[in-house]
């Protein structure tokens, strides 16, 4: 970025000087600046920067998908959209609450693991002792090309109540439960193990956005945790990349010297490896948690948001609102919601970022 | 293949002399065996972790229906059964699922969106890295805040541009917004801007015009960089899936995701049939397998340069 500004400055320095020699150059080539943008700027406007201008103005309307929303056939209902999705107590912001709280509980599982996964395989990949690391690369990083949607159908079919998983899981005595159509937290089945079956009074009671405390702190349902298993599969080889980066760059010769003070594995790690790749750390951390928060394709082939709405996430409401329903204006409002929420995690991820390395 | 390792490692002094003094002071010899069998074992698992799933689902692809339920780990059906790849291929009368037309419009969208991409990204990466325009500065900053659009937010913004423009459920509507991709030109431009400027002038100065000096002097210098957006754009388009959900609603436009989508999330929900939905999903597969099998170096470069802008 500030690499850019700086030549961007330089080439205005430098533009007057060249001006007086060739004047007839620098007019052609200014024609030919705007002509070899053209085509990237006309799309952009008219397929990413228009359409959303056009998003904003359908989420204040009452408008079901058929007729133009600017032919005034569509009622103008101002912030109605919005208040029925955050405010007005009702079936949609009891979804909306529920998609929030269900994915809060993905982003954070799935962050985590995420994170925890890709910097083990990245270490290994990276470690010098270990032969065919490139190869072993390769097989981490494919699920990472391979589309959502493929995955999806493996999944449905490894997950299934007699499935691959359950399978693996009874050689160890565990008996695995039926993965997508548990709707139970997994708080709230490790509380029951203590004796604790139902909401204690003060949790049911008191309610945040019509849900009580008590569901709110259900945890990701077990179908939930099906989901962030295949997330976490799916995305781990990305991020791994990312940290090899991170973890090539870490000279060799410090490595080395540590070594030699006598530092062991986990001191080494802890004191070098892990401060040095802090901003690896907050670069997968921030690209993760976006992309969590976007989850879309695997809950449309998995879960369609079932069971008990425990896997329903933002942007399945948005989509089914409007395309289910044909409440183009409400899904709208959840997309800009869903955005803003984005919006304001990265810029307070960002600052933690570079709060912590300062 | 290993190109970011093998540079680094070329400028590293040899690595012998350090693990001898390693040994010798502190632990003999089974210290280094204790870490390469714990990484060796690491590695094996996530192999058998990350690589299984895809071998259960050719494997499932070849068993009954019955097989499939009753012995979902196995990785040789018994009996082994074609049923599945039958159906896919469109060889049986009673039941069929088109396949040949969801491949064929993933293929004339994703060769599209690919071409289509390749112009648009290294005109205006050009562009951007080296004409002098007045805008230029507006024109970077917009790209750059693309990157910025959450995807799935533009769900219903692109329906309803479409929508308006008259081009829902069209090729037109579902290759066009893919053209959108600000890393591509990201990327091209941080590539023009590797080439000296000097080339740049030298054949300015033999007379050539802007377009000339850009497609015959600097375009073939940036070969690598072409490659990867092909790349990247042809695995981006073939695994797109929720632009071509809202773009389309015509069964005779669907793409292979789409088609293996609708299928697994509607018609067959009840009949369970999973070597018929492996056997599409590892179809579905194979083609980027292929790339990826020839050029996975130029998959993982595309990966970094899409985060760390």
């Amino acid at each position: 970025m500030t690499a850019t500004v700086t030549r961007e400055a330089s080439a205005g320095r430098t533009g007057p000087v060249r001006r007086r020699g060739i004047s007839g150059h620098l007019r052609q080539e200014r024609r030919a600046g705007w002509l070899f943008v053209a085509p990237a700027v006309i799309v952009l406007v008219v397929f990413l920067f228009a359409p959303i201008l056009m998003a904003a103005w359908v989420s204040l309307l009452d408008w079901n998908g058929q007729s133009s929303p600017f032919s005034g056939d569509a009622e103008f209902v101002g912030l109605d959209n919005y208040r029925s999705l955050l405010v007005d107590a009702g079936l949609l912001r009891g979804d909306f609450m529920l998609s929030v709280r269900n994915t809060v509980y993905y982003v954070l599982f799935n962050v985590t693991g995420v994170v925890v996964v890709s910097f083990a395989l990245a270490m290994v990949v990276n470690s010098h002792v270990l032969r065919g690391r490139s190869f072993f690369r390769t097989i981490f990083y494919f699920p990472a090309i391979t589309s959502s949607v493929a995955i999806s159908v493996l999944f449905l079919f490894l997950f299934q109540g007699s499935g691959v998983v359950n399978v693996v899981l009874s050689w160890v005595g565990v008996d695995g439960p039926s993965w997508f159509t548990d709707p139970r937290g997994v708080l709230h089945i490790v509380l029951s193990w203590f004796g604790v079956d139902a909401a204690p009074g003060a949790l049911a009671e008191t309610s945040l956005g019509g849900l009580s405390l008590w569901d709110w702190f259900s945890g990701p349902s077990v179908a939930m945790c099906a989901l962030i298993t295949l997330t976490i599969w799916a995305s781990s080889g990305t991020f791994m990349l990312f940290f090899l980066v991170g973890l090539q760059d870490i000279p060799v010769e410090l490595e080395e010297a540590t070594a030699i003070d006598g530092a062991g594995a986990w001191q080494r790690f802890r004191h070098l490896t892990l401060p040095l790749m802090r901003r690896s750390i907050v670069l997968v951390v921030t690209l993760a948690l976006i992309s969590s928060w976007q989850v879309f394709d695997q809950v449309f082939i998995l879960s369609q948001g079932a069971p008990a709405k425990t896997t329903l996430t933002p942007a399945y409401i948005s989509y089914v609102r409007s395309f289910g329903d044909g409440q183009f204006g409400v899904g709208a409002a959840v997309a800009f919601v869903l955005f803003a929420i984005i919006i304001v995690l990265t810029l307070v991820q960002r600052w933690v970022g570079r709060e912590r390395r300062a | 293949m290993s190109g970011l390792t093998l540079r680094r490692r070329a400028a590293r002094p040899p690595r012998e002399a350090v693990p001898v003094v390693l040994t010798d002071r502190y632990s003999p010899l089974p210290r280094k065996v204790l870490v390469r069998v714990i990484g060796y074992g690491l590695l094996a698992l996530g192999t058998l972790l990350y690589l299984g799933p895809f071998l259960v689902q050719v494997a499932t692809s070849f068993k009954t229906d019955a097989d499939a339920v009753a012995n979902p780990v196995s990785l040789i059906p018994s009996p082994v059964s074609t049923a599945a790849w039958e159906i896919v291929a469109g060889s049986n009368p009673a039941y069929s699922v088109p396949v040949f037309r969801w491949l064929g419009n993933s293929f004339v969208v994703t060769i599209s969106v690919t071409l289509g991409r390749l112009i648009i990204d290294s005109l205006a990466g050009y562009a951007l890295a080296r004409l002098r325009f007045r805008g230029r500065t507006v024109v970077f900053a917009a790209v750059v805040a693309v990157l910025a659009v959450p995807g799935v937010v533009l769900l219903i913004p692109k329906f309803l541009v479409l929508n308006q423009l008259g081009m829902f459920d069209s090729y037109a509507g579902m290759i066009l917004p893919l053209f959108c991709d600000a890393v591509g030109i990201l990327l091209m431009k941080t590539a023009f801007e590797a080439v000296p400027t000097e080339l740049d002038e030298a054949a300015r100065i033999d007379g050539a015009g802007v377009f000339r000096t850009f497609w015959s002097v600097i375009l073939p210098l940036v070969r690598p960089a072409l490659v990867t957006v092909t790349i990247l754009s042809f695995q981006g388009s073939w695994n797109e899936f929720t632009h071509f959900l809202v773009a389309t609603s015509d069964p005779d436009l669907a793409t292979m995701n789409l088609g293996i989508a609708r299928l697994t999330a509607g018609d067959l929900q009840g009949s369970q049939q999973f070597p018929l939905k492996l056997a599409l999903a590892t179809l579905s597969t194979i083609p980027i397998a292929i790339v990826y099998v020839f050029f996975s170096r130029y998959f993982m470069r595309s990966g970094n340069a899409t985060g760390l802008k």
